[in-house]
């Protein structure tokens, strides 16, 4: 069978390596973006700058993408031990933090246009609206892979022997999760900090 | 039993202790302390040591989720390098940015 898994010279499950090895190469993705942004930070073009951020509404938004790293644990936690109707409990429980981020975004893009902070107003705002709008996309991608496992679990298509499914995209939700606690503090806490 | 089932049966194997879902809520209660701890950041002036503070609890956070909800402390050591060779080629493009940043500012608009 084409999809069935072949054994490796390494000993590991070669779509466990692909993963990872993916998840490396998005640190060079997010890496440009994050460099962009620091060396366009001060380019505002007489627009608003970092202090338009609202820090308290951030760190709700970057709470609840954390704890859905636990959630999403626990999912993987279930599903290994077979317990695929708690598997499921944990995916939508993942799911639907990840859609409250996607939202708390969503809303704070909305209030930055409407003060005068747009994708060509100046280099800074290019530059933050990419970095934060490719996360949300990742987040928008993960959230549709968490439901699919979700419907595929339903259908019998995801066993309770094949837990790697499970683990394979929480690798990507965790990895979404780490790369927001870089932007939260190196594009949010410190520039807001040095600003005063 | 398909290939595929015994492929995931042989690497949950190969796996080291996993932590417990208990084990894993004491870990995220330690990340929602340092995030609350960034944050007052914001609200608490912490002087010069703000900065570096929150670098080294981003740096601890980012360890925490990689190491235990991520499992790369009990799994291959091959994972690891895949992982942190992609970041220390981001932080090597991160200082080609700063050399940039230092020897010609970025064109003021």
């Amino acid at each position: 069978m084409a999809a069935d898994v072949q054994a490796t010279t390494l000993g590991l499950d070669h779509r466990k390596l692909a993963m990872w090895t993916f998840l490396g190469s998005e640190f060079l993705f997010f890496g440009a973006f994050v460099s962009a942004y620091l060396l366009y930070i001060t380019t505002t073009a007489g627009g608003p700058g970092v202090e338009i951020f609202d820090i308290p509404f951030t760190s709700i938004s970057s709470f609840v993408l954390l704890m859905s790293s636990l959630t999403m644990v626990l999912a993987h936690n279930s599903h290994a031990r077979g317990d695929l109707r708690r598997m499921r409990l944990w995916i939508l429980a993942t799911a639907g933090q990840g859609a409250v981020f996607l939202g708390g975004q969503v809303y704070e893009f909305t209030t930055f246009y409407n003060e005068g902070l747009n994708l060509t107003q100046s280099p800074f705002a290019s530059s933050f609206f990419v970095l934060t709008g490719f996360h949300g996309l990742h987040v928008f991608v993960g959230i549709l892979m968490l439901l699919s496992l979700y419907a595929l679990s339903l259908t019998g298509k995801v066993k309770a022997n094949q837990d790697v499914k499970t683990e394979m995209i929480g690798l990507y939700w965790h990895f979404v999760d780490i790369i927001w606690v870089v932007i939260f503090t190196v594009v949010y806490l410190i520039p807001e900090i040095a600003v005063g | 039993m398909s290939a595929s089932d015994t492929q995931d049966a042989q690497t949950d194997a190969s796996h080291g202790h996993h932590p417990t879902p208990r084990e894993y809520v004491n870990i995220a209660i330690m990340l929602a302390i340092l995030t609350a701890l960034e944050v007052s950041t914001y609200f608490v002036d912490f002087g010069s040591i703000a900065i570096p503070l929150l670098v080294i609890l981003m740096v601890i956070k980012f360890v925490m989720v990689v190491s235990f909800f991520m499992h790369l402390k009990f799994d291959s050591k091959l994972f690891g390098r895949m992982l942190y060779g992609g970041l220390f080629l981001a932080l090597l493009l991160y200082a080609a940015t700063l050399v940039i940043l230092f020897f010609e500012r970025a064109p003021v608009v």
